[in-house]
């Protein structure tokens, strides 16, 4: 590359930076032209819907759905433990764990995809194709769907909230570099901290005890103590630096770290999301939610549940039962929910048959198979299952949905062409989302 | 004392607001060969290379970009102390000696060389740990270049066993084309990219008999030869000369001898090229991995000229990288001659480029000046792994252990084995951190503590002159300038607490930034 170029794509950067929200402004109006034309090309997609935003609840490990959403009672046993007894919900005939009293409560607020596959056991790949929708392997890291959610919904669309588009709550899923091919900018902005303690100190945003006069005078401060910075003020670098600093401290000045002071909310409803790490990370989604925050993931750990399965389940399972179903009342109870998707997964099920032997002591293991999600909100009907697994849940019966269908019908919902070219910087000519299988995206529930 | 003789003379010769700490006061003069040429290079161009940079920058640059780590405050002081006139050319010796130096060139070549666990490359991680062991025992002996890329391309067996044979494990793919552009980025640092498909075709031809096998044991993978002859024994090397592949020979041997030659210019510019980016922080070829009639070297000269030396020196790396340490061309200031054109002039050369640290340097010195330590595990893809506390970040084997620091501050991605997956650019969320996290704002309030309890007991509100040199010395390898201290003192004796300049330092462009 000539030094020419060089300098032009510098200055080119800066421009971008300093004149962001008139790029994006730009970048969104081709984005629209490029998307209205993709779609009068292939009719053949399903209709678009209006979505704005996802909350993604992601059972890292792989939780079990015999356990969850796939009960089966009549397996015996070495399926179900003592687990036999599942709870008839609020939607007729349709059953869930008796682990999950307060979402049985309110099952017609979302619906049960119970024939997921893609037939891998190993984490890794699993959590790939679950996040990205696609097959590992061929050379390419593909985006995950937080990404390219960020990225159409948020960055291509204007969106120039002091909130990045894609947050984490609280640790980073950190996978396959989350942004792929998209590159460093589309990767989730990771909280830290814990939502469940006060004040929730986001990394970045919200310093325990500092105040604005010691903020403003630290600045001062740099300034005058900047040496290098300052004699070097015509290097390109050096003023990219600078003006990176700038726009982070503006950042931080205004109202984006209210939002996340979960303090502001009334001790109620702290109280019925739970006092817990998963409970106030669901509140906390709700607060970004109507800020208009496009993508939320909560990396919500600990379900690689080989050994002492149940145990685990009996402790652990009623906390998200709670923080999940009031999420899904309050967020309906507000009228969010028409236009916030809610989607609830890991990278795959558990094995149906219990390891009672040591070392499991009643364990699960991977189970690609077959395994179940929940989609909510944004469109999606409520009180529905897709599927249908054989009476061990080994096995699918009826209806089996690949992954890039399931994230592809999330896509369609928000307005997101999945059969629409996904624009990057590297000139990879691909879609938003594998082409539909077969069996097709989830129609059933739209 | 002589450091305050140093300061003031500094402050009253520039006569300036600020004190230049950056520069030694000496002009440009040629010490080796690389001078002579990269002069009369400029000259041609009516450039002038910038001045020799001080002490205080030389210590900090030689250390970050020969071992990746920061000077203590110890080593810094005796160094800016030393009067001997030979100190630069003892530190360079040094350097090259100190175990970091492998553990930060070994990062360099991991990333060239993909030494990842994940997708896309899948080396898994007991792979990737065994190619990594590999890859750093090589530069820790020194292995010469011409035996290391032999080592690579005939590599062969287990990829738990033998480390090497990693590389072929390591593309993007397992067809041959595949396998071809990755020896040839590499090692020639040439995209095949753009080449005509039979061009592509011809270099696949080498590497169409590589075959692999799984063992009994999980993740386990041979690497071998498929005996089974070419189609036709005539062959095209990528310079387009031909060559021969008898029936009972490996055609990588056949392409080995090709490449692996005093003669192969390509062969041996790269690697010269390769390193005098990972000195200076841009190529003569820029970026290295597109040598291109298009993207003809900045100074042709000075790179043939290290590419023969490397050749006469039997391929020796530690001979070229001291070489060129020792030039006046690395010892440069970072500010050009001219004013005003300073990107132009580090491309050419005529100063020394500025950029940001890299991702792991970066949390290595957080770590050293704070006294903290950066945890590292995988839980996935098993089997899981746990680095003990204190471990290096320089020297983590595998890009797939979870780093959200490591992530924001752009560590290379080792997909493509390209320069640009490492990405050194600037973002709003590192200067977040750095300004605003809890951890700096936690670490800066210990520091002052600590200083305290280490018998500084200064008035109130006063930082003595002692403390303000280490905290200088800790976090930007120098000491202060005069301008700096009555900042300081100004700032404290208005009430800001002494952990904001320590906030202030880390914050700092310059110690952001290799200079």
């Amino acid at each position: 590359m000539s030094t020419l170029n060089k300098l032009e794509n510098r200055r080119q950067f800066l421009k971008h930076t300093v004149t962001g929200s008139l790029a994006c402004a730009a970048a969104s109006c081709n984005t629209l032209l490029g998307d209205s034309a993709s779609n009068a090309a292939g009719n053949t997609a399903a209709k678009l819907g209006k979505a704005k935003s996802v909350i993604q609840i992601w059972m890292w490990g792989g939780p079990s759905h015999l356990d969850t959403f796939d009960p089966k009672p009549g397996a015996g046993k070495d399926y179900c433990g003592t687990w036999d007894k599942p709870l008839t919900t609020n939607v007729p005939h349709l059953e869930i764990s008796q682990s999950l009293p307060n979402l049985a409560k309110c099952a017609d607020l979302y619906s049960i995809v119970r024939t997921l596959t893609h037939r891998s056991n190993h984490h890794e790949t699993a959590a790939y194709q679950m996040q990205t929708g696609r097959a590992p392997g061929g050379g390419l890291v593909y985006p995950c769907v937080g990404a390219v959610i960020s990225k159409i919904k948020g960055y291509d669309a204007g969106y120039n909230d002091k909130i990045p588009p894609y947050i984490v709550l609280t640790t980073s899923q950190g996978r396959f570099s989350e942004s792929g091919f998209l590159g460093q900018k589309y990767k989730p902005f990771v909280t830290g901290g814990d939502p469940s303690k006060i004040p929730f100190i986001v990394s970045g945003y919200v310093v325990p005890g500092m105040t604005d006069q010691r903020q403003n005078r630290r600045q001062e401060l740099l300034q005058k103590l900047n040496t290098f910075g300052n004699a070097a003020g015509d290097d390109q670098l050096v003023d990219e630096i600078g003006i990176a600093r700038e726009n982070a401290v503006q950042l931080l000045q205004g109202d984006a770290v209210k939002t996340f002071d979960l303090a502001s909310e009334p001790d109620k409803i702290r109280e019925a999301y739970g006092k817990n790490w998963f409970g106030q990370a669901c509140l906390m989604t709700r607060r970004l939610v109507q800020r208009g925050v496009p993508y939320i993931t909560i990396n919500y750990k600990g379900w690689d549940t080989h050994r002492r399965h149940f145990e685990t389940l009996n402790r652990r399972q009623p906390e998200w039962d709670t923080g999940l179903s009031m999420l899904l009342k309050e967020l309906a109870d507000l009228g969010l929910l028409d236009t916030t998707i809610v989607w609830w997964g890991g990278e795959f099920g558990r094995t149906p048959k219990i390891g009672w032997e040591s070392p499991w002591f009643g364990g699960r293991g991977h189970f690609g198979n077959c395994f179940s999600a929940v989609l909510a909100g944004g469109g999606f009907k409520g009180g529905k299952a897709v599927g249908e697994t054989d009476p061990t849940g080994s096995n699918i019966q009826k209806r089996p949905v690949e992954v890039s269908d399931f994230l592809g019908s999330i896509y369609a919902q928000l307005g997101i062409n999945p059969d629409g070219k996904l624009q990057n910087e590297k000139g990879i000519d691909t879609t938003n989302m594998s082409a539909a299988s077969k069996a097709g995206r989830l129609a059933e529930l739209i | 004392m002589n450091r305050f003789c140093f300061f003031s003379a500094v402050f009253f010769l520039c006569g300036s607001a600020y004190a230049n700490p950056f520069e030694s006061g000496a002009p440009f003069k040629a010490v080796n060969k690389i001078d002579v040429l990269l002069q009369s290079s400029l000259s041609k161009q009516g450039v002038q290379p910038a001045p020799l940079c001080s002490d205080a920058v030389f210590l900090r640059r030689a250390y970050l970009a020969v071992i990746g780590t920061l000077p203590t405050t110890e080593e810094a002081e005796k160094f800016l102390n030393d009067k001997s006139v030979t100190k630069r050319a003892i530190l360079i010796d040094r350097l090259l000696e100190r175990s970091e130096y492998a553990g930060y060139w070994a990062l360099k070549w991991a990333d060239l060389l993909r030494c990842k666990a994940e997708f896309p490359i899948n080396l898994w991680p007991n792979g990737a740990a065994v190619y990594y062991r590999w890859i750093h025992d090589s530069i820790r002996e020194n292995k010469p270049y011409d035996r290391f890329a032999r080592e690579l391309l005939l590599s062969k067996g287990s990829n738990f066993r033998n480390g090497e044979s990693n590389f072929y494990r390591a593309a993007a793919n397992r067809d041959a084309e595949s396998l071809a552009e990755a020896a040839v980025l590499t090692f020639l640092g040439v995209q095949t990219g753009p080449w005509s498909s039979e061009k592509q075709k011809q270099a696949a031809v080498f590497f169409s008999r590589v075959g692999y096998k799984g063992t009994a044991q999980w993740k386990e993978e041979i690497v071998f030869r498929i005996r089974k002859p070419l189609e036709s024994a005539d062959v095209v090397f990528p310079d387009g000369t031909h060559g021969q592949v008898k029936a009972e020979q490996d055609p990588r041997q056949v392409f080995a001898d090709w490449l692996v030659s005093p003669k192969n210019k390509q062969f041996n510019e790269n690697i010269a090229n390769r390193i005098w980016y990972w000195l200076f922080g841009s190529g003569l070829v820029d970026p290295p991995d597109n040598f291109s009639d298009e993207n003809p070297p900045v100074h042709p000269a000075v790179l043939s000229y290290l590419a023969e030396e490397l050749v006469r020196e039997k391929y020796d790396m530690k001979h070229l990288v001291r070489l060129i340490l020792h030039s006046a061309a690395f010892q440069q200031s970072s500010f050009p001659v001219k004013r005003g054109s300073s990107q132009q002039r580090q491309e050419l050369f005529a100063s020394y480029p500025v950029r940001r640290l890299d991702a792991e340097v970066l949390q290595d010195a957080l770590s050293q000046i704070f006294g903290v330590s950066a945890k590292y595990t995988s839980e996935v893809p098993e089997p899981f792994a746990s680095l003990p506390n204190h471990y290096r970040t320089i020297m983590i084997p595998d890009t797939s252990l979870t780093s959200s620091f490591l992530e924001t501050f752009g560590r290379a991605t080792r997909d493509a084995g390209l320069v640009s997956d490492r990405n050194n650019g600037i973002t709003e969320s590192q200067m977040l951190f750095l300004m605003n996290s809890a951890e700096i704002n936690q670490w800066a309030a210990d520091f002052i503590a600590r200083g305290r309890n280490r018998g500084n007991k200064g008035g109130k509100q006063n930082v003595p002159r002692e403390t303000a040199d280490k905290m200088w010395l800790q976090i930007l390898s120098r000491y202060p300038a005069i301008e700096e201290l009555k900042t300081a003192a100004e700032a404290l004796r208005s009430g800001t607490p002494a952990a904001d300049i320590v906030w202030a330092l880390i914050n700092s462009t310059e110690f952001l930034c290799q200079h």
